[in-house]
């Protein structure tokens, strides 16, 4: 059996270890493999009630050509953790689009660990938190490129809105370049509701809540414009303003 | 239907107005005039309840209600709009959504039933063929990517689809055109020239007055009113210059 990680760990260094005291140990990754040419989209949304601590852990494996694309919502529970392995093979592609919405005490977590072992594949990871409370909210993401895998092109956009000053936002992006001719992009902000912005659709008859809630939610919603399907769209929308309106 | 007396407004710490009272009444146009810092903003932001602008001393009755009293979404529900000369951008945030959202907040505010979604895009669509604005740009989300002159025609689109009894219009016609300035006049005629409405038209220029015929025109300097008159006033402003007029 595999021993409670500790703080020194690296993908756990923002966790919350007594939470995951509770369940460990958990269970093996999810293995998700796409074969070469095809493509696998996939919907998590995680909202479990009250104290609940989940820990969900997937390993990606995308052949070549293969295009995978993940939309997370991380909403619910005291811990909720969402690891993601992805490996890919040459041309392949993989799309992570992660929302975190949490309050109180909650510690939500989204770590990626991506893999470009060949040449030519590209990987978009974009995640939006929004966090309000004593929460703590974290994205993680590892990003290796190796030695064969030029002309890899790997992004990483990762945006905070704390709703108050006792939320906590961690963004922690890591590369790990042995090629030399790739592209690695990534951004980080952490940021507060735009006051002016809420002032004026005040002015125009919102009350508080649901001006804040209406800026809330085209936030969150930048982490699914990839999702192409309106209806699943939609579905994991109406699922992040649910609990967008649970903070307000 | 809306009376300052004596009313003292702070920003940061630092008096802006210092007592300016003045009172509308159904049916008429005001404009207040006045320089470059004489606190004609902070005029239309006090009356819309923006945070950070403290009032010190004085009040506001807007029919019976102490509008001061009032937070910004209830003033808004009461009747008042405020059109703001530096309209916000809103990434993300579709105009008609949000409008829809904001007039239904106030017909709940006032016991009224929802408007339907049908029945709000024909009102938007009426507005914004009204102002020529296209229904593509009603749309987007609310500002991003508007010129300036869009911008204040999106301004009068969403006072045409909240139909309030009050307008605060700020420097409405600042950046804009001759062709545009002629559009957003018959906007604010139109929608706002009623015998149960009245507007503070807040300007630098005398420009938007040949469009909008005001009942009566204030000159504001040092944070108060120092004179008022009839339409003739502004010409004199414009010949005269404030320096002259307000001393």
């Amino acid at each position: 059996m595999t021993a409670l990680p500790t703080k020194s760990e690296e993908a756990w260094r923002y966790s919350d270890l007594d939470s995951l005291a509770r369940v460990w140990p958990v269970p093996a990754a999810e293995i998700i493999e796409v074969p070469a040419g095809e493509s696998a989209t996939r919907v998590i949304v995680q909202r479990a009630a009250g104290d609940a601590v989940v820990v969900r852990d997937y390993r990606i494996m995308l052949r070549r050509g293969a295009r995978a694309a993940l939309f997370v919502l991380n909403a619910g529970g005291k811990l909720g953790r969402i690891a993601i392995d992805v490996t890919l093979a040459e041309g392949a592609h993989f799309e992570l689009g992660g929302a975190i919405v949490g309050g109180s005490e909650q510690t939500l977590e989204i770590v990626t660990s991506v893999s470009h072992t060949e040449p030519h594949a590209t990987s978009n990871q974009t995640v939006r938190s929004v966090l309000a409370g004593h929460a703590t909210g974290n994205f993680l993401g590892k990003v290796a490129v190796a030695r064969d895998a030029q002309k890899t092109d790997a992004v990483q956009s990762v945006k905070a809105m704390l709703l108050a000053r006792t939320a906590t936002a961690n963004a922690k992006p890591e590369l790990e370049i042995f090629a030399d001719d790739v592209k690695c992009a990534h951004g980080a902000t952490v940021g507060e509701l735009d006051k002016a912005a809420l002032f004026y659709l005040a002015s125009r008859g919102l009350p508080p809540a649901q001006a804040k809630a209406l800026m809330l939610q085209a936030f969150v919603a930048g982490a699914f414009v990839a999702l192409d399907d309106a209806d699943e769209r939609a579905a994991i929308e109406a699922q992040a303003l649910e609990a967008l309106e649970g903070l307000l | 239907m809306l009376t300052i007396t004596n009313l003292h407004t702070a920003v940061d710490g630092k008096p802006i107005l210092k007592g300016l009272s003045l009172a509308l009444n159904p049916g008429e146009i005001h404009a207040i005039m006045g320089p470059n810092g004489a606190g004609k903003s902070t005029l239309a932001y006090t009356l819309g309840g923006r945070p950070g602008y403290e009032v010190t001393d004085g009040s506001v009755d807007f029919d019976g209600t102490d509008l001061l009293a009032l937070e910004p979404h209830a003033r808004a529900a009461a009747g008042l709009f405020i059109g703001f000369q530096y309209p916000i951008e809103i990434p993300g945030v579709s105009n008609v959504q949000f409008l829809r959202e904001a007039l239904n907040a106030q017909r709940k505010a006032r016991g009224e039933d929802a408007l339907s979604g049908g029945d709000f895009l024909k009102r938007a669509r009426a507005q914004a063929d009204a102002l020529g604005l296209s229904m593509d740009m009603m749309k987007r989300p609310v500002n991003v990517g508007f010129s300036g002159g869009e911008k204040k025609r999106n301004e009068m689109v969403q006072m045409g689809i909240l139909d309030p009894r009050l307008a605060i219009l700020d420097e409405t016609d600042s950046g804009l055109d001759i062709d545009a300035l002629r559009v957003i006049g018959h906007g604010i005629n139109t929608i706002m020239r009623q015998p149960d409405k009245a507007v503070l038209l807040i300007t630098h220029y005398q420009r938007l007055l040949d469009y909008v015929r005001p009942d009566f025109v204030h000159v504001l300097a040092g944070g108060r009113i120092v004179r008022t008159g009839g339409p003739e006033l502004a010409l004199e402003l414009e010949r005269e210059g404030y320096a002259q007029v307000a001393a």
